[in-house]
């Protein structure tokens, strides 16, 4: 480990001592903040050269951001255990034997949960819910079923204390998916976050319109392409955090995030940026997603130890990592305006083709980049597009449009955004606030999801426009809560201040209303 | 025989959540014999007349008069609305005359997030041949049709164009014959009729009525229509629409919207009389 300097100490200890006074953080915070900082005073990885130059600078200069992971990670950033094999079989390391009715299946489940770790320390996957569940509800009283679902699925939001938590459902109808859309549509919590598998051969009318219905009350479920997932990572994916493709029993070491806006600014043209520029940031930052990955495995013991990884609940050769990015659309006009032109993402059809020359820099990259512990998806890494973090400033999420620049029709967004999609299997998606109260018409929006998946759209999200709970960027958050830490109160879930800086500084509020 | 079907289309809007089941296209025609006081788009009634006012009025020079005709250029234009609000003929300047195959390709581009159609105005059945050769090109494509109507058009004697129509929505503006004549300037014999023909030939798929406190007795419409409506087993809708003053001209704008307990009790009404699917918008 190499040594540090004392005034980096000194500095870490005030900040320390901030977070013990802090009025604002509940104890959980507080106890999360402290280890972050403990884990900022480690040095034991091997940087790549220049890698510092593009890391550790302000939001505007930024071109590597490796979203608060930490010096030494102690585990992957994201955990997908197989919730199938613990129903079956118990876990004897928790003592649990496999349950027998729906009460053990979820008092089960809920233990579970609280040994799971991800960089939120919180499970970032919670299970195919319906599927999980469908065997206990067959052939009891289905008012029993329904109320002890609720209780788990308010249990799961009141101690689960950030939003990046994801159940699954779909893409087959099921009498447990049905039961866990109608009682989601009587509540309007942030946790778990949901999304529907929808296939055009195994999705039910009915399964997708309860969906809708339920997402225009309550922000979820979001609707991923079954198919589309299938055909690059296997049938045994999972929707986990924000909108992310993983497998079942894996997960993913790392991610760390491109600023592609960042790094177009360090740019003198569109040819500079493109076999210079981007290439170089490229380069490091795989290398650096390189050394995490290799900590994680050879050194941090997490996969020899844990007892997910002992108990087969993960397997270390089903992980991956995310190669993420962000600011496309920044990039894209940045670089317009330094070849003298004014066309704009999203809006202009030369600027869009940049969009897409970029992507196919960025994909080619990836498929030539190797990283021997990914063997999972083809040794390696999988495109990401981040959604972006509270303090962005100036960033536009992935490869969205800009807040603000939307197309005026909804078919000329949809018709962008099915450009970029497809590059991304461990997660992208775009979000639509819609007017419930004027259209009343759920069918509006599945022939809009139908369509979607026939068109390359990875992931849909909708909500009601005139909702409390929304979605920020991937993430839940109730506008009564932001409001509520706006006024200075605590608030349960760590994840409603990146929605409080999204609001600031993303105007996550002023969305195009479909 | 093609240049005969060119119609006058004011607009096509790509994807509409509120002209029928689903994301359905909706295309716009222009010119309707009626004149209800509370029309929302009272620039499609007519044909223009080019008198030139709204050339001299449009803030971008997207109007131009040219031999007696008003060109306008879709590039310049800010969508201000200035050349409709000036016009003192119900039209508007912003027409785009199209063969059937020609509305046919843009709705195309709208496919596959949309399941149908969905051809309203002004009143789309001023141009029923076009609407015929229209509709056959969009079953062509798997898209299912319907019509807007104010029901001034004589359904029962053409069974060609029901043979290619999904669905009527038909608008029952009142259901008496001097309040209709009061609210809409003409009679409502043949809006009635069509009413009772097109659930008989269950080829009506909803009725409409604006509620407009003070213009007319629109309980008793509702009432009535909810009435004859029943007596037919298919499972019509009726969408109760609230007045809102949107779009509407200066000189009828100063009507109240009635309140939701209103609306409410109107639904109830109908609900009362044997209407299954209700709608308050």
């Amino acid at each position: 480990m190499r040594e540090i300097s004392m005034e980096r100490v000194n500095k870490t200890r005030e900040e320390m001592l901030g977070v013990v006074k802090s009025d604002v953080l509940t104890h959980e915070q507080k106890v999360a903040n402290m280890a972050n900082l403990a884990d900022s005073l480690l040095e034991v990885l091997d940087l790549p050269e220049g890698l510092d130059d593009l890391l550790n600078k302000g939001i505007d200069e930024q071109c590597i951001c490796d979203l608060f992971e930490g010096h030494a990670p102690l585990r992957p950033r994201y955990i997908i255990p197989d919730y199938e094999k613990f129903m079956k079989e118990g876990s004897e390391f928790l003592q649990l034997d496999p349950p027998k009715d729906l009460l053990e299946a979820v008092n089960n489940l809920l233990i579970f949960y609280k040994h799971v770790p991800s960089v939120t320390n919180y499970p970032v996957y919670v299970g195919s819910l319906d599927k999980l569940l469908d065997p206990f509800v067959q052939d009891m009283d289905e008012e029993m079923a329904e109320k002890i679902i609720k209780m788990f699925l308010i249990h799961m939001d009141r101690t689960i204390l950030d939003s990046f938590c994801h159940a699954n459902i779909g893409p087959e109808p099921t009498k447990a998916g049905f039961i866990i859309l109608k009682v989601i549509g009587q509540m309007q919590d942030a946790v778990p976050n949901l999304t529907m598998k929808v296939d055009k051969d195994l999705t039910s009318d009915e399964l997708l319109l309860a969906g809708v219905n339920t997402a225009l009350h309550s922000a979820k479920p979001s609707f991923a392409n079954n198919k589309m997932f299938e055909s690059e990572l296997g049938k045994d994916y999972v929707i986990a955090s924000c909108y992310n493709g993983l497998k079942l029993g894996g997960g993913s070491y790392t991610l760390c995030r491109l600023i592609l806006g960042n790094i177009a600014k360090k740019a003198t043209d569109v040819e500079d940026f493109i076999n210079d520029k981007l290439p170089y940031v490229m380069d490091i930052m795989a290398r650096y997603m390189d050394e995490r990955i290799r900590f994680e495995v050879e050194e941090s013991g997490f996969f020899e130890n844990n007892f997910l990884a002992k108990e087969g609940f993960i397997h270390r050769d089903r992980f991956t990592a995310m190669f993420g990015l962000v600011g496309l659309a920044d990039a894209v006009n940045i670089l317009m305006e330094k070849e003298g032109k004014t066309g704009r993402f999203g809006s202009n059809k030369e600027a869009d083709d940049l969009g897409v020359r970029i992507m196919d820099k960025i994909d080619e990259f990836n498929t030539h980049h190797n990283n021997k512990y990914c063997e999972a998806t083809d040794n390696h890494f999988l495109l990401h597009a981040q959604v972006g973090i509270a303090q962005d400033i100036d960033v536009t999420p992935g490869t969205r449009i800009p807040i603000g620049e939307e197309p005026e029709e909804l078919i000329d967004h949809l018709k962008v955004i099915s450009r970029f999609h497809k590059y991304f299997p461990s997660g992208t998606g775009d979000i639509f606030p819609i007017d419930a109260t004027v259209h009343r018409n759920p069918e509006y929006v599945m022939d809009i999801i139908k369509g979607a998946i026939n068109q390359d759209i990875r992931y849909l999200s909708f909500y009601g426009s005139d909702s409390d709970v929304i979605r920020i960027t991937g993430y839940l958050v109730k506008k009564s809560e932001i409001e509520k830490l706006e006024n200075h109160e605590n608030v349960k879930h760590d994840t409603t201040a990146l929605g409080m800086g999204a609001k600031h500084n993303g105007h996550i509020l002023e969305r195009k209303v479909r | 025989m093609s240049n005969s079907l060119k119609v006058p289309v004011n607009r096509i809007i790509p994807f509409s959540s509120v002209d029928g089941p689903g994301n359905r296209t909706a295309v716009f025609l222009q010119g309707c014999g009626f004149d209800c006081k509370y029309c929302h788009n009272p620039e499609t009634r007519n044909l223009c007349v080019a008198c030139g006012r709204c050339v001299q009025e449009c803030p971008t020079g997207a109007l131009t008069l040219v031999d007696n005709k008003v060109i306008f250029d879709y590039n310049k234009c800010c969508k201000c609305d200035t050349c409709i609000k000036v016009c003192k003929h119900g039209a508007s300047p912003r027409i785009r005359w199209m063969e059937p195959a020609e509305v046919l390709e843009e709705v195309k581009s709208n496919m596959p997030f949309i399941r149908g159609v969905t051809t309203s105005g002004g009143e789309c059945t001023t141009y029923p041949e076009f609407l015929k050769e229209f509709f056959r090109l969009c079953k062509d494509v798997g898209l299912t049709t319907l019509i807007d109507s104010n029901g001034s058009y004589d359904f029962s004697k053409d069974r060609e164009l029901l043979e290619v129509t999904d669905g009527v929505m038909l608008d029952v503006k009142a259901y008496d014959l001097n309040e209709h004549i009061n609210v809409t300037g003409t009679d409502n014999k043949m809006v009635l009729q069509n009413m009772e023909y097109l659930a008989s030939v269950d080829k009506l798929f909803e009725v409409r009525t604006v509620v407009v406190p003070g213009l007319f007795d629109y309980e008793g419409t509702i009432a009535e229509v909810s009435n004859k409506l029943s007596a037919y087993k298919t499972n019509i809708r009726y969408k109760i629409i609230a007045f809102r003053p949107n779009g509407v001209r200066q000189e009828y704008r100063n009507y109240n919207s009635p309140d939701r307990a209103e609306l409410d009790r109107l639904a109830e009404i109908a609900k009362s009389k044997g209407i299954k699917d209700i709608n308050i918008i």
